[in-house]
């Protein structure tokens, strides 16, 4: 038996690697920065291209035109970086350029601390791009999380053809923990589909289907990428049907398929009434309060652990909340997917229970919430 | 060769616009140049000039303002036979200013055709960086307070191997555009013109005033020798080449059997420079040879070598979920700043706790039990202190034994490092306590 030790941050750079990540650029910043550094040792000698941006901007624009000259990408940054890439993300869905984007949460608003981990960009990863388009976040909770979801991001990225966000926080990549990669789950590696034959259109969909195949920029046939509001043929529109289709479609890609990819862990305990739901570096510390509660204060809770953050799976929601007096959400922040989990379950009872001090919740705090009723 | 226009996409520029004329001259370039449109990616910014792309037959890339060269290197360096070149006005060299100086200093194989007109022309006439202090625009008169850049000094000076100024009226300038594409590095071409919309309307500009102003300048006609120098994306890969190590993700082996049955927390509190993160995953990895999982969570400030330095370590057979310390089994105490970072922490030990604490150090009262070690008189260096500390408690034998600590060094270091740390283990084995 080996075990790797290892922290969530070196587990994303291995799961990119694992993936067919070929091309990594990203800005330093805390609590990212050992990702680019693990990217850097990693890339170059795997036959792919690690860069250091002059910002994050260019960071995130260098992977863009590299994904869309056929490589698999990847940048990393955390929430004040996070917002410099917001109109490349915006670009990303607009163009359909596949890229996983690593944001390793710190504690903010603004600069924040550096150093201090939270879960404070929740509604930010989803909302903060223009035209309010459906975006993918996956949150590990954990270093196998890390690896694993990692996988799934490019995968997701890939397959539809448009940006996934890692919800990581400083609290899971820069915390090392022991690894037994025989029993880490590693997703199949999913490539973009490519257009085969027949005249090619750069967003033109098969019938009956949502994403457009792939061609890269610099292959024999002329692809066009835009960031304006373009038909399938990548030139300007200004025909209000076809920019309904088009931002219809990219809303559909996502949306009609998010159930294959909601991905959670749902600790059922017979007898609970109540339900907790946590993710990020959070779960850990409601798994520790609910087995603590099941096993020996004779509390049954169940766990719902998200690891799929947005589109919010109305259906895991509420299955895993059926028959439950109470939902405690428990999140590093002061009350943000909560709002979420309110809207999907509006007939329960729905409690939160955080904080944002750069400490992480403890099980105690989550017991005590708990038996407060 | 034929011609690279779309036919189905002729230019739309305003009546006497220079633009339609670059366009033209970029055609008549390409064509003298031999190539097919999938040889070339025009990589577009936004404004007039985001309009190029789609007048040619080539691959084509429009993205946002001011950030062309970013998506124009991703592509070189993902697709190196590619000639790229990238269109974008002033408006977008103002604003993507860092991605201009990083390009010229990088050398990335790129042309980067500046449509310098003096304005904002799309966005109504606004002033951009290269508008003159005395001209008339629409940005009230907030040009007069600023002086406009000349790009192909700021070009030369940030490290470009090739510039050219030209207006796009110059008959030789297909040569010129045809000798910056060619060119195997960063090539800037700042093509001065005229914009009738907006600019031209109370500044006129003749194609004769337009030569007669960049005369008066310094001539900028292509190759700077003095930054003559490799290729960036040919020398990244000669670069990579030579790096074969990689990264060694294999995992540590299981050679000795567990030595607690419960999870054990142990936090090292220290300063900076004591090696306490170093030590705490020395920790780490002896317990992992006895097939443990284990968690290592760090505290530090953003002072690198300055300042309080805590690791905490979880050791367990079983899994881990919560990766904080509540109630520490030990605490390594080392420095007075990193014990009042962490103050409440004693008060929650309980009597089989240990404490090591650093002779000298204050700490609050504990139920724990508290073993003093003279680091200094036992010849123990400020930087080895974590290390020794560690040696002690795998004394104990719990939650790692002294050979398990042993074998993590000899696994984790090497050389100079690996004799000097067996030297720790040995002082630290004749320490007075």
């Amino acid at each position: 038996m080996s075990l790797l030790f290892i922290d969530g941050n070196q587990a994303v750079a291995m799961g990119a690697i694992h993936s067919g990540c070929r091309f990594f650029a990203a800005y330093p910043i805390t609590p990212a920065s050992n990702l680019l550094s693990a990217m850097l040792d990693t890339l170059p000698s795997a036959g792919g291209i690690a860069l250091q941006g002059e910002d994050e901007i260019a960071s995130i624009g260098y992977c863009l035109g590299a994904s869309m000259a056929g490589m698999k990408v990847m940048t990393a940054t955390s929430g004040p970086g996070l917002s410099l890439y917001s109109e490349n993300i915006s670009f990303a869905i607009a163009g359909e350029i596949p890229i996983v984007i690593v944001n390793i949460m710190r504690q903010g608003p603004s600069t924040g601390s550096a150093t201090r981990g939270a879960d404070g960009d929740v509604q930010f990863m989803r909302w903060g791009c223009s035209g309010g388009l459906p975006v993918i976040v996956l949150a590990p909770a954990d270093v196998s999380d890390c690896f694993t979801l990692t996988v799934h991001a490019f995968n997701l990225a890939e397959q539809y053809r448009c940006p996934v966000i890692i919800a990581s926080n400083k609290e899971i990549g820069m915390t090392s923990g022991t690894l037994d990669m025989e029993r880490v789950e590693k997703p199949a590696v999913i490539d973009r589909t490519l257009h085969e034959a027949g005249p090619f259109l750069p967003f033109q969909v098969k019938i009956g289907e949502d994403v457009p195949p792939f061609l890269p920029i610099g292959g024999p046939i002329l692809v066009r990428q835009t960031s304006s509001t373009h038909g399938p043929d990548g030139y300007i529109t200004t025909n209000p049907s076809e920019i309904q289709a088009g931002v219809e479609r990219l809303q559909r890609k996502i949306d009609s398929n998010m159930e294959s990819f909601s991905y959670f862990d749902l600790e059922k305990r017979e007898g609970a009434r109540t339900l907790l739901v946590a993710y990020g570096i959070t779960a850990g510390a409601a798994r520790a309060a609910a087995a603590e509660l099941s096993e020996n204060q004779n509390i049954p809770v169940s766990l719902l652990v998200l690891k799929t953050l947005w589109p919010v799976s109305e259906q895991v929601l509420q299955a895993a909340a059926m028959g439950m007096e109470r939902i405690l959400v428990v999140e590093m922040n002061l009350g943000q997917y909560v709002q979420e989990i309110r809207r999907v379950i509006c007939n329960q009872r729905v409690d939160f229970y955080g904080k944002m001090s750069g400490q992480l919740i403890s099980p105690k705090e989550i017991i005590e919430e708990v038996t407060r009723g | 060769m034929d011609s690279l226009l779309n036919p189905d996409r002729p230019p739309v520029f305003c009546p006497g616009c220079s633009h339609d004329r670059s366009v033209h001259t970029l055609d008549r370039a390409l064509k003298e140049m031999g190539l097919k449109g999938s040889d070339v990616v025009i990589v577009s910014d936004i404004g007039c000039s985001g309009l190029f792309d789609t007048f040619f037959k080539t691959h084509a890339f429009h993205g946002l303002h001011g950030r062309a060269l970013t998506y124009a290197a991703g592509i070189k360096l993902a697709q190196p036979h590619l000639k790229v070149i990238v269109t974008m006005g002033d408006g977008g060299l103002g604003i993507g200013g860092a991605h201009f100086l990083a390009a010229c200093r990088r050398n990335l194989d790129i042309s980067l055709l500046v449509l310098n007109n003096f304005n904002f022309g799309m966005t109504g006439g606004q002033f951009s960086c290269t508008t003159p202090e005395h001209a008339s625009v629409a940005s009230s008169f907030l040009n007069l307070l600023e002086k406009p850049f000349d790009v192909c000094n700021v070009a030369a000076c940030a490290g470009a191997p090739f510039v050219a100024r030209s207006s796009v009226y110059r008959k030789n300038l297909p040569e010129l555009l045809a000798e910056a594409i060619s060119f195997k590095g960063f090539a800037v071409v700042d093509l001065w013109g005229g914009c009738p919309a907006r600019y031209m309307k109370k500044n006129p500009l003749s194609p004769k005033e337009i030569e007669s102003a960049i005369e008066k300048l310094q001539p900028y006609q292509g190759v700077i020798s003095t930054n003559i120098r490799r290729e960036y994306s040919s020398h990244y890969r000669e670069e990579a080449a030579k790096d074969t190590a990689g990264v060694d993700w294999q995992g540590i082996e299981k050679t000795f059997e567990p030595t607690v049955k419960e999870r054990r927390e142990v936090v090292f509190l220290g300063s900076a420079g004591q090696r306490v993160i170093t030590g705490g995953g020395l920790l780490g990895r002896a317990a992992i040879l006895a097939g443990m999982n284990v968690t290592q969570k760090n505290d530090y400030n953003i002072t690198v070598m300055r300042g309080p330095s805590v690791t905490e370590v979880i050791v367990s057979p079983q899994a881990i979920t919560y990766t904080e310390v509540g109630k520490p089994d030990v605490i390594v105490a080392l420095s007075e700043e990193g014990v009042r970072k962490c103050w409440g922490l004693f008060q929650k030990m309980e009597k089989e706790g240990r404490v090591i604490l650093a002779a000298g150090v204050e700490i609050p009262t504990t139920d724990a039990e508290v073993l003093e070690v003279n680091f200094k008189a036992g010849g123990i260096k400020k930087k080895e202190r974590a290390l020794a500390a560690l040696s002690l408690l795998a004394q104990t034998g719990d939650p790692v034994t002294l050979e398990m600590l042993r074998e993590a060094i000899s696994q984790s270091f090497h050389g100079k490092r690996l004799e000097e740390a067996r030297l720790v283990l040995e002082k630290a084995a004749t320490i007075p306590v």
